[in-house]
């Protein structure tokens, strides 16, 4: 039987742009010389690792600049399956900056909690290797493999600190929720190749009408796989890892988690969505939307009640989530596609950039407060002034406060879902204010613990901050503050003409 | 070829595994119960596969055979973790952290 199936396929192989896929190469030959160097290097001097792993990540930054002067705008390899577009590039930089910075956020924490610093820097790589994937998949397949190859190694970094038992259960958490919605999310994709007989997106497009004959199966295959990248992004109710996943795993894993691998949820979402299912709006819009109304309000409802800094953030992160969705949620209507994608980009590149920065903040305070809990942040001002004022100017960007980043995040998520207008439209953008509102009220406890409160039990001697950490709030703090003062900046790398050209369309 | 019938059992077994992920309180069950749902998959893709007369669903089936291999690896190791540290795989025991 597939003897004679196969007999009928001319065989030929497929011409490789070797450009096109450098980045991943340096990262794949990356990968293999970590785990070769760090087989050869003494205990004491394991922060090579370290360091040769921020170098991979910047090097496979350089094809990705120099594809993105080259005159080939669209890239298409093996028959449309992987694209490497305006789209793709801008997230590909994107996952790989953010990877440099989760290198520097974890140089001295790995160090000196002991944890088996070459098999870290390997696994973080490999992750970022399958998020740098994700950006240019067009096909269920590499889809469904570069979100394994980019949550296996998050599921091992989450239980990375193997004796504590926090460090476990947060671990296994991640890991059961995580393969099961997965398992759910390739029950929708084998339906979906039933139901279209192709496993390339822009097939999968052309067939799937949600209309005739078989219209229920194709819904259905529809949501399953919309499920598994909803669990991804911690979208409420897919979101109780979340927060016990964070609050467990190692503070530089918490960072990469909230950060790049919810973007990378994002990547794909927006592909399924913009690529494979154009028309079948009226199924995943009404899903997208309740999935942001409730993921916006139930995060920002429970974040208002954590004492830990640390949980307080996670739900904080699932509330940005529902924001993040909040124009995919109508990005079916009209012309609403375009200021829709715009958004989703520019968001996540925002929302990295302040979320990495205030992560690195409460990893350099941590380290002589111990704690997590919000109250021993008390006086941070008084005894540490840089990283009181630096934590300031994050939370008021992750409150959406002119002039900072998340200001201009925001602004371009409103005004995608208020040009989509329509009842749907404004009741969702109604809902975001509200929400909006709302997350003041912990953004804002957290400053006056900072500012107001006095240290507890008196301990004001100065923090002293490693330089790798230094080196990444610089990054993330120039960027917080660029994108917001030269909204522009950032604005073009979610410029539509060139996006919506974009997946080989 | 009786495809319906293969999708039929598809469906049967994807629901006995969600059923188990659910109620299952043990690490390992919840475990066998993911597996069962991959190999939901893998009878639906490769029935329609003999439907379509393509050979599409057969590759994707083989994918999803060697990366379920690897999640039930990584999976095994996390719960022989547990067990070292709490001498229990009982998810419910699993409550260090709450809100």
């Amino acid at each position: 039987m597939l003897h004679s199936i196969l007999a009928q396929i001319p065989w030929k192989s497929p011409s490789v742009d070797y450009h096109a896929i450098a980045p991943e190469i340096i990262l794949a030959g990356g990968i293999c010389l970590i785990i070769l160097v760090d087989l050869f290097t003494s205990e004491t001097k394991k922060w090579i690792t370290a360091s040769l792993t921020g170098f991979v990540m910047l090097g496979a930054l350089v094809p990705v600049l120099t594809l993105a002067v080259s005159d080939i705008n669209v890239r298409s390899l093996f028959d449309g399956r992987y694209v490497v577009d305006e789209f793709a590039l801008t997230l590909k930089a994107l996952f790989l900056i953010a990877g440099y910075v989760v290198v520097l956020l974890s140089q001295n924490h790995v160090e000196e909690g002991d944890y088996y610093q070459g098999e870290y820097y390997t696994l973080l790589l490999a992750s970022v290797a399958g998020m740098v994937m994700m950006a240019s998949s067009r096909d269920l397949v590499s889809i469904f493999v570069s979100l394994e190859m980019l949550s296996i190694p998050g599921y091992m970094l989450a239980a990375w600190r193997k004796r504590d038992r926090k460090s476990n259960e947060a671990g296994i958490k991640y890991y059961l929720l995580g393969v099961f919605a997965s398992a759910i999310m390739l029950y929708g994709m084998s339906l979906l190749y039933g139901v279209t007989n192709s496993t390339l997106l822009s097939d999968i497009g052309r067939e799937l009408t949600v209309k005739g004959q078989f219209g229920g199966v194709q819904a259905l295959a529809i949501t399953f796989t919309l499920v598994g990248f909803a669990f991804k992004v911690s979208a409420v109710p897919f979101h109780s890892w979340a927060p016990d996943t964070y609050e467990g795993a190692p503070l530089p894993v918490t960072a990469f988690l909230s950060v790049a691998s919810k973007a990378a949820g994002f990547v794909a979402l927006v592909t399924l969505i913009y690529v494979g299912f154009p028309q079948a709006q009226d199924v995943w819009q009404p899903f997208l939307w309740v999935l942001a109304a409730i993921t916006m309000t139930v995060g920002n409802l429970l974040a208002l009640r954590q004492t830990n800094i640390v949980r307080m953030l996670a739900y904080s992160s699932i509330s940005q989530g529902g924001f993040i969705l909040m124009p995919l949620a109508v990005a079916g209507t009209g012309d609403a596609a375009g200021p829709a994608l715009q958004s989703v980009v520019v968001y996540l590149i925002v929302y990295a950039a302040m979320n990495l920065g205030m992560f690195a903040v409460v990893i350099a305070a941590s380290r002589t407060t111990r704690s997590g809990e919000i109250s021993s942040f008390g006086g941070l001002f008084s005894y540490a002034p840089g990283l009181g004022v630096l934590m300031t100017i994050f939370l008021a960007s992750l409150a959406g406060i002119p002039p900072l980043g998340g200001w201009i995040a925001k602004f371009t998520a409103f005004r995608a879902v208020l040009e989509a207008g329509g009842n749907w439209g404004y009741a969702l953008a109604i809902i975001g204010a509200v929400n909006s509102v709302i997350a003041f009220g912990y953004y804002g406890s957290i400053m006056r613990e900072i500012w107001m409160r006095p240290a507890p039990n008196g301990e004001t001697s100065a923090v002293k901050t490693p330089s790798s950490l230094i080196a990444a709030m610089v990054i993330t703090t120039t960027a917080t503050i660029v994108f917001g003062v030269l909204p522009g900046a950032v604005l073009r790398f979610g410029d539509l003409a060139d996006l919506t050209g974009a997946f080989g369309r | 070829m009786l495809t319906t019938q293969f999708l039929l059992l598809g469906a049967v077994l994807f629901c006995i595994g969600v059923y188990g992920v659910l109620a299952r309180k043990n690490a390992v069950m919840v475990l066998m119960s993911i597996e069962l749902i991959l190999n939901s998959v893998n009878i639906n893709l490769l029935a329609f596969s003999v439907r379509h007369g393509s050979v599409d669903g057969n590759t994707f089936a083989l994918y999803v055979i060697a990366i379920a291999a690897a999640e039930v690896g990584v999976g095994l190791a996390m719960v022989l973790l547990i067990y070292r540290n709490r001498r229990t795989i009982a998810l419910d025991d699993l409550s260090e952290m709450k809100g």
